[in-house]
């Protein structure tokens, strides 16, 4: 199904079962812990044996020996991979680094060898037997060194000048010029990167922890120069993946390697300590901001530029990319840079390019708002525009911005706000309010699934679409099920298959929205064949309580497949929509911090989401969604930082000990409001994603909370205490 | 310091000798109920005996270092870290797992509770946030203060209560929220 004119009503705005906050159908398994997730395929294929990932010690260099022999030696040990016995390897078309490492090495924990052993203990401890000897590089490891070194643009990013911001900045009335800085940081999910490999013959299967199948089946096939039908991955259940899991990596690669050295299946889990290093991660950016505004509080000058690092053919963190669309203003000017580091390759983490962007652009907008003497809500509506501000004839397709600001800004109390920060006290605690807007584009890709109907009145939908704790088997189900007009446990859905037809997968909140379309278009084609089936009027045939009817007609939906279930498979694919309308997601965030006025210690006591993303599938899991990026952001704001050693060129505190994530103790009661909206140019769902604008935005408004409470700007996250300790008021 | 760009030797130190024989040890538990004779290893943790010698995979492994959670049984009714402790440290001993909380026609009034709230997304962290959660309650009725009690002698459920002692548990989707409501649903006191 083409999807190219704006959707007009459709089976799915009756909103029997979509836009209801049904439970997880998967629920039931996944507290039971009875849902397998990769390392858990114990009946997957007998005989299976374990591997231990070995990481290069040194960032830059070679391996100049490697010494197997004790670790051959000790017991259990079957067989040992490096790049000595690994075969020809090509590289997969989204992977910098090559993820077998030796002789060269190209970034620190790069996996260099597999110990493959009977037990998990026998090859635990032959792993720390195998001895390597490096001739170590000079590498590049510190970004704000590395920065003036930045070439680009890249293009995927060009730079963009509208009007003449040099001179608009010169002569607006009130200027602001800062720089912010974001950290690298690690996706942290809690499954670690997993997979089981098994040969037979020629053949290889998978069972993995992927967001994207397709990519992953794609890549591993061209990696191991084999044919796409050569390879079936599965991956039915993700422990988390936040960007992690969208390619192709180490474990995947090593296992299959692995098995096929050993001669039998071989599974293979990322050490704890290895993940930070050995995979991609958020990289730290530096992002210098100008913006210049009339008294009138209106911005005339717009200026973002943004420098990140990364290793060969790896590319920029785009932290720009909202300031083109957010704001009116006349004279602009964005773009990035790039420099070469020589740390892990840096790549997607949720909302890649908004999340660090808008840390920076929306404290930007709240030191604007305080120099003018505007209300920070105010000072953005007056700058809201309703079409893309480099192309005003490209109109938002929906932008209720100011709606959220307003609904947020009434129902968190902002009147409470003391516009004079440091002012607010309660005994030992210093209190403030902040706000920041949340944005994140709409992004749109084809999406298929195979739909069957079975003479139990059974609808199976298959794609290879993944659920990450996103809810996607449940809102695919709902989706089933309200086309074809069943009850939800009349439906059963299967995911994360190769075999099964191709999905857009889990990344830039775009999996709910375009899966369930795909189920839609192959929900269209099945009630055809039903329709024929019955010999009804596919065009007016209602479906509807396990029923079809038309005119006169009723007949139970199960007679269609009487004599054999029918299969109907389909691809949604998208045409210029996204380009014609402007599609972005929306929201405020507000948020209220206690700051301890003798130890700095920050509390989050509120915090309040108003979104506007289209229409919501199931306001349950979505808001699920939206409160779990909210906590993600809090961490940003707070505590998550990869500290980088840049004499040795590596993430330092790489396990769940160093790398700090909040805990239940630091997240307060949190709210989420999704305002009743509909986008018909984004698909026949009408929906949008709500997985990333949740993070976008939260960490600002901590920050500008923080200032509220305390009278300090922090531009260099994450505002750990002692960025405030001797600023705090008296 | 500049590094050398010379040789330099693995920071990896020298190992033991190779050891002639792996030392296996046989144990008993208790698991679920039932009793299971085990040959392992002896540098098998609880964690690893149940997920690959029983199978028993709804306990779950995020770090294998005692920094997450995930791996949160009850062993003789108290809630650890199979992570961090070997098998053979628990000879004779019980230990409920998820898979030992409820059955799929009969969920564990915890579990029903976070179906019903929502308290995960991905499901990784889940068992052992349920683990966890039945023992806290326990912990709270039998008395027993934590850091945030205001006093030693009259423990008593709250938000504060739930959310000091669950912090061991990290959940990176962040259904922290989700979770609270569904513990104070068992635990009676209203979300
Ligand atoms: S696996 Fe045991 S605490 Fe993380
Ligand atoms: S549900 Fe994913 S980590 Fe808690």
């Amino acid at each position: 199904m083409r999807f190219d004119t704006p959707a007009t009503t459709n089976p799915i705005d009756r909103l029997r079962i979509i836009g209801q906050p049904v439970d997880r159908i998967d629920g039931p398994l996944k507290v039971r812990g009875a849902a397998p997730y990769a390392y858990e395929q114990h009946e997957a294929v007998p005989n299976q044996a374990y591997g231990w990932v070995v990481g290069a010690g040194i960032a830059k260099g070679r391996i100049t020996r490697m010494d197997l022999d004790a670790a051959h030696a000790a017991p259990g040990v079957i067989a040992i991979l490096t790049t000595e016995n690994a075969g020809p390897l090509d590289k997969g078309k989204r992977n910098a680094a090559p993820l077998l490492g030796g002789p060269e090495i190209t970034h620190y924990h790069q996996a260099i060898a597999l110990v493959i052993a009977e037990s998990f203990e026998q090859a635990r401890d032959a792993a720390q037997r195998v001895q390597v000897a490096y001739a170590v590089e000079e590498g590049a490891f510190d970004l704000a060194e590395a920065k003036a070194e930045g070439v680009g643009p890249s293009k995927d990013s060009p730079d963009s000048k509208i009007g003449d911001f040099a001179k608009a900045f010169a002569e607006a009335p009130v200027q602001l010029d800062a720089t912010y800085t974001t950290p690298d940081q690690t996706h942290a999910m809690m499954e670690p990167h997993a997979s089981l490999a098994a040969w037979d013959g020629e053949s290889l299967e998978v069972w993995t922890s992927n967001q994207m199948v397709a990519w992953a089946h794609q890549d591993l096939a061209k990696t191991l120069r084999l044919k796409k039908e050569q390879v079936r991955i599965r991956s039915p259940y993700v422990g988390g993946g936040f960007g992690a899991k969208l390619f192709l990596r180490a474990d995947i690669l090593l296992a299959a390697l692995g098995a096929r050295l050993a001669g039998r299946p071989v599974k293979v889990a990322l050490q704890r300590p290895l993940i930070a290093n050995n995979t991609t991660h958020r990289a730290a950016t530096i992002q210098r901001i100008r913006l210049g505004a009339g008294r009138d509080g209106r911005l005339t000058a717009i200026a973002h530029e943004s420098w990140s690092g990364n290793v060969e053919g790896g590319e920029e963190e785009n932290a720009i990319q909202q300031t083109r669309l957010l704001y009116a203003g006349a004279n602009r000017l964005t773009g990035t840079r790039l420099a070469h580091l020589d740390l892990a390759e840096g790549n997607a983490m949720r909302a890649p390019g908004e999340a660090p962007g808008l840390l920076a652009l929306e404290v930007a907008m709240d030191e604007m708002a305080e120099k003018l003497g505007i209300d920070p809500v105010e000072f953005r509506i007056l700058n809201d525009t309703q079409e893309d501000p480099e192309k005003p004839d490209r109109p938002f397709s929906q932008r209720q911005l100011i709606e959220c600001l307003r609904q947020g800004a009434a129902g968190f109390g902002w009147d409470q706000r003391s516009a004079q920060p440091g002012t607010r006290r309660e005994g030992r605690w210093l209190v403030g309010l902040g706000m920041a807007v949340g944005f994140r584009n709409n992004l749109v890709d084809k999406s298929g699934a195979r739909v069957r109907l079975d003479g139990e009145g059974i609808v199976t939908v298959e794609t290879d679409m993944t659920d990450i704790g996103t809810g996607s088997y449940t809102i695919i189900a709902q989706t089933a099920a309200e086309m074809m007009g069943v009850a939800l446990d009349r439906v059963v859905v299967r995911l994360g298959d190769s075999s099964f037809p191709a999905s857009a997968g889990s990344g830039g909140q775009w999996g709910a929205n375009t899966s369930t379309a795909g189920v839609y278009a192959a929900c269209v084609k099945l009630r055809e064949q039903v329709a024929q089936a019955l010999g009804l009027n596919a065009s007016d045939a209602d479906f509807a309580d396990g029923m079809v009817r038309s005119g006169e007609r009723s007949i139970p939906l199960a007679d269609a497949a009487r004599d054999g279930a029918l299969t109907a498979e389909d691809t949604i694919e998208f045409g210029d929509l996204q380009k014609r309308f402007q599609q972005s997601t929306f929201a405020g965030h507000f948020v209220e911090v206690a700051v301890d006025a003798a130890t700095a210690e920050v509390r989050v006591r509120r915090m309040l989401a108003v979104c506007a993303a289209g229409r919501i599938l199931n306001p349950k899991s979505a808001r699920s969604q939206v409160i779990g990026a909210m906590t993600m952001g809090l961490g940003a704001a707070l505590m998550e930082e990869l500290a980088v050693d840049t004499r040795q060129g590596f993430f330092v505190n790489h396990d769940l000990a160093g790398y700090e994530v909040p805990v239940h103790a630091d997240v307060p009661r949190q709210e989420v409001i999704f305002l009743d909206e509909v986008d018909p140019t984004s698909s026949p769902m009408k929906a949008k994603g709500v997985g990333e604008l949740g993070l976008c935005g939260v960490g600002a408004a901590v920050a500008n909370a923080i200032h509220n409470a305390t009278g300090i700007r922090v531009r260099d996250y994450p505002i750990t205490l002692d960025k405030l300790l001797d600023r705090l008021p008296g | 310091m500049p590094i050398p760009d010379t040789e330099t030797s693995s920071r990896t130190p020298a190992p033991d000798p190779v050891p002639g024989d792996v030392s296996l040890a046989r144990l008993s538990l208790r698991v679920n109920g039932a009793v299971r004779e085990l040959e392992l290893d002896t540098r098998t943790t609880l964690l690893d005996a149940l997920r690959e010698a029983l199978r028993l995979t709804g306990t779950k492994k995020g770090c294998d270092h005692g920094q997450c959670g995930a791996c949160t049984v009850l062993v003789e009714g108290r809630r650890i870290y199979s992570c961090l402790t070997l098998a053979v440290m628990h000879e004779g001993e019980s230990i409920t797992t998820i898979e030992g909380l409820g059955t799929a026609e009969a969920l564990h009034p915890m579990q029903a509770a976070f179906v019903k709230h929502d308290g995960y997304q991905c499901g990784y962290c889940t068992p052992g946030q349920i683990c966890s959660a039945v023992a806290v309650l326990e912990e709270i009725e039998a008395g027993i203060p934590s850091h945030v009690s205001e006093s030693l002698d009259a423990v008593r459920i709250s938000d504060a209560e739930i959310r000091e002692r669950m912090s061991g548990n990290i959940c990176r989707c962040g259904a922290y929220a989700n979770i609270l409501d569904a513990i104070n649903e068992v635990g009676g006191q209203p979300a």
